[in-house]
């Protein structure tokens, strides 16, 4: 079964196009990142699909059934948002338990899910505190935990990692991994961190301008990226764009990753080292090319190099891309 | 909100300049009062003195007492400012709410035509509301009052809440609605709590003039049984004899309901129960 379809969605407000015919379909129990950078309609598609924006035109199906101008709380979904959004005149309890509370779930059941819910996110010492005698991450787990609660056909995560900080944002990243197993559930996930993309999703949706470029599986995507957009976006550090060093056409563009590039003493990219970081894990070397463009290398390990040397670069034809002028793919 | 630096001169400055503002303010009420507790001769002879053994009298007290309406205009006084204060928050921020909350056609028209009547008195208008109070049978009633009051409230109420509303968290009133909360759910569970510190303001800045009027009590309102304080305390000022010791006996008591009201809104201003609902 399809836990959500969207046929032709478009959005706009006023005469701004937001979103523009996007045709989607999620499986039951698939986690699916949308993500792209700031303003590309991510979070309005998100909206769309949890009902708090109505579609311009098109329609959304959850679970089977239309919803396009259903409330949202009759849509079968529970959100998680950015800002936490937790009520806070009410203890963990009460905001796990308004939801259920609103459509009339008796008690016993109530009670269960929040101790399961609790369980599983490790919240029960913290049942009876109000949000504001909680910490950020013991927030987002309260907010995941309202989700739950609800046992929704849909969960849409709305960045739920943006506000905090980065070791948290990891575990909580791996918390939330480890709900999508547990449960089994159908997610919806926006970000503009292609980290977090990379590692959560089973397919990603990468949108540009209100349009989706590529819909794909992350490894998919990386390996196979449909434009020079897509390919820009996943990855760190980013693919280099550089001048082609075989027979191309007119205006193309040669795509590179950076691990894929090697220091070699022929190589065809020439260029001065303006930059070096050691990770220790990794070395990254940005070099300044002759052609004028910025590269940058990555390589495992750690590896001398100093800057102002002049550098040699090959790689390997088969990583390579083409682009034409307008950033389709050619090769 | 923490000062990181504490400079002790930048302190005792400020807590001067603070107490020199709060003696200059509380100079007039403290003259009332004092004057309040005195014989007639002892008010004129030393405004300034405290009562003592001698100038002691409760004269202007027994006076207002022996009035014997005079529980009756506080009472009115008290319905009409409170129910005023009620209608004033509940309709502004219900207005306030669907202008800061609702994207519709000429949201920002209505907003500035319920703005405007802050730069528009209402007394301009007093010729014109009496004659329809008159046609509705209100004159003489204290819903003519509660319903001025209202009216005039209600600009700079709707001006100040729908600010304050539009600094509540989105995502906040988005999980009330994937949750199942009504709109008016919504508003009164969700938005009402968090810009209290807003409508205390409100109550506050509305509360004084409204307490205090004597225009609108004097042309709607006149007859005995719906006197409000301000307009029962001119019975004692008269055109060619005064009686003073009345007059500042009835001006101390009534201090008293406002000072317990605005305690009671002062402790909202200061509370914010924000804190933890975003970030």
């Amino acid at each position: 079964m399809t836990a959500l379809k969207l046929d032709r969605v478009t959005k706009s407000f006023g005469r701004i196009q937001v979103l523009h015919d996007i045709d989607l379909e999620v499986e039951e129990g698939e986690f699916v990142v949308f993500v792209g950078p700031s303003g590309c309609g991510k979070s309005t598609l998100l909206r769309v699909i949890a009902g708090l924006e109505d579609a311009t035109s098109g329609r959304v199906e959850i679970g089977g059934a239309e919803v396009t101008r259903t409330p949202p709380a009759k849509r079968g979904i529970a959100m998680v948002f950015q800002s936490y959004a937790l009520y806070p005149h009410l203890d963990v309890r009460g905001n796990m338990a308004l939801g259920l509370k609103q459509e009339g779930q008796p008690k016993a059941v109530i009670e269960e899910r929040i101790a399961e819910a609790a369980r599983m996110l490790e919240l029960q010492p913290y049942l009876d505190r109000r949000p504001s005698d909680l910490s950020g991450g013991q927030r987002q787990r309260v907010a995941i935990g309202r989700a739950v609660t609800r046992q929704p056909q849909l969960f849409l995560f709305d960045e739920p990692l943006s506000n905090l900080d980065a070791a948290l944002r990891m575990n909580t990243r791996i918390e939330i991994a480890q709900l999508h197993r547990a449960l089994g559930a159908s997610m919806i996930y926006v970000t503009h961190d292609q980290t977090e993309a990379m590692t959560l999703a089973d397919r990603i949706v990468v949108l540009r301008a209100g349009r989706i470029e590529q819909v794909g599986a992350p490894m998919e995507l990386y390996n196979n990226p449909a434009n020079r957009f897509v390919a820009g976006f996943l990855g760190a550090p980013s693919m280099n764009f550089l001048a082609p060093v075989t027979e191309a056409p007119e205006g193309a563009v040669l795509g590179i990753r950076p691990e894929h590039l090697r220091p070699e003493a022929e190589g065809p990219i020439r260029g001065r080292i303006t930059h070096v970081e050691q990770l220790g894990g990794d070395t990254n070397i940005v070099v300044d090319t002759r052609t004028g463009e910025q590269a940058t290398i990555r390589m495992f390990g750690q590896h001398r190099a100093r800057v102002g040397e002049e550098i040699a670069m090959g790689f390997d034809p088969a990583h390579g891309f083409l682009f034409d002028a307008e950033g389709r793919r050619l090769a | 909100m923490s000062t990181a630096r504490h400079n002790p001169l930048n302190s005792v400055a400020a807590h001067t300049a603070l107490i020199a503002y709060t003696l200059i303010a509380l100079f007039p009420v403290f003259v009332i009062v004092i004057n309040s507790f005195k014989e007639r001769r002892a008010i004129f002879r030393e405004p300034l003195a405290l009562p003592d053994a001698e100038s002691f009298s409760l004269i202007g007290y027994q006076t207002v007492m022996k009035q014997g309406n005079f529980f009756l205009y506080f009472q009115n006084s008290f319905i009409v400012t409170v129910a005023s204060l009620f209608f004033i928050l509940l309709f502004g921020a219900m207005a306030a709410f669907a202008l800061a909350e609702y994207r519709f056609r000429g949201n920002m028209l209505m907003g500035l035509y319920l703005a405007l009547g802050i730069m528009i008195p209402i007394r301009i208008g007093t010729v014109a509301i009496l004659q329809m109070m008159v046609s509705t049978g209100l004159v003489n009633t204290l819903w003519a009052l509660i319903l001025v009051y209202t009216a005039q409230g209600l600009p700079l109420a709707v001006f100040i809440l729908s600010e304050f509303m539009r600094q509540v968290s989105d995502d906040l009133k988005n999980a009330g609605r994937i949750d199942g909360l009504s709109e008016y759910k919504i508003f009164f569970r969700l938005v009402l709590p968090l810009v209290r510190p807003a409508m205390a303001t409100v109550a506050v800045f509305n509360m004084i003039p409204i307490w205090n009027d004597l225009w609108f009590p004097l042309i709607l309102a006149p007859a005995e049984e719906v006197k409000t304080l301000t307009l029962g305390s001119q019975v004692f000022i008269g055109q060619f004899v005064t009686d003073w010791n009345a007059v500042l006996s009835a001006l101390s008591l009534a201090i008293l309901p406002v000072l317990v009201l605005y305690v009671i809104f002062s402790r909202q201003l200061i509370r914010g129960i924000t804190s933890g609902a975003v970030k």
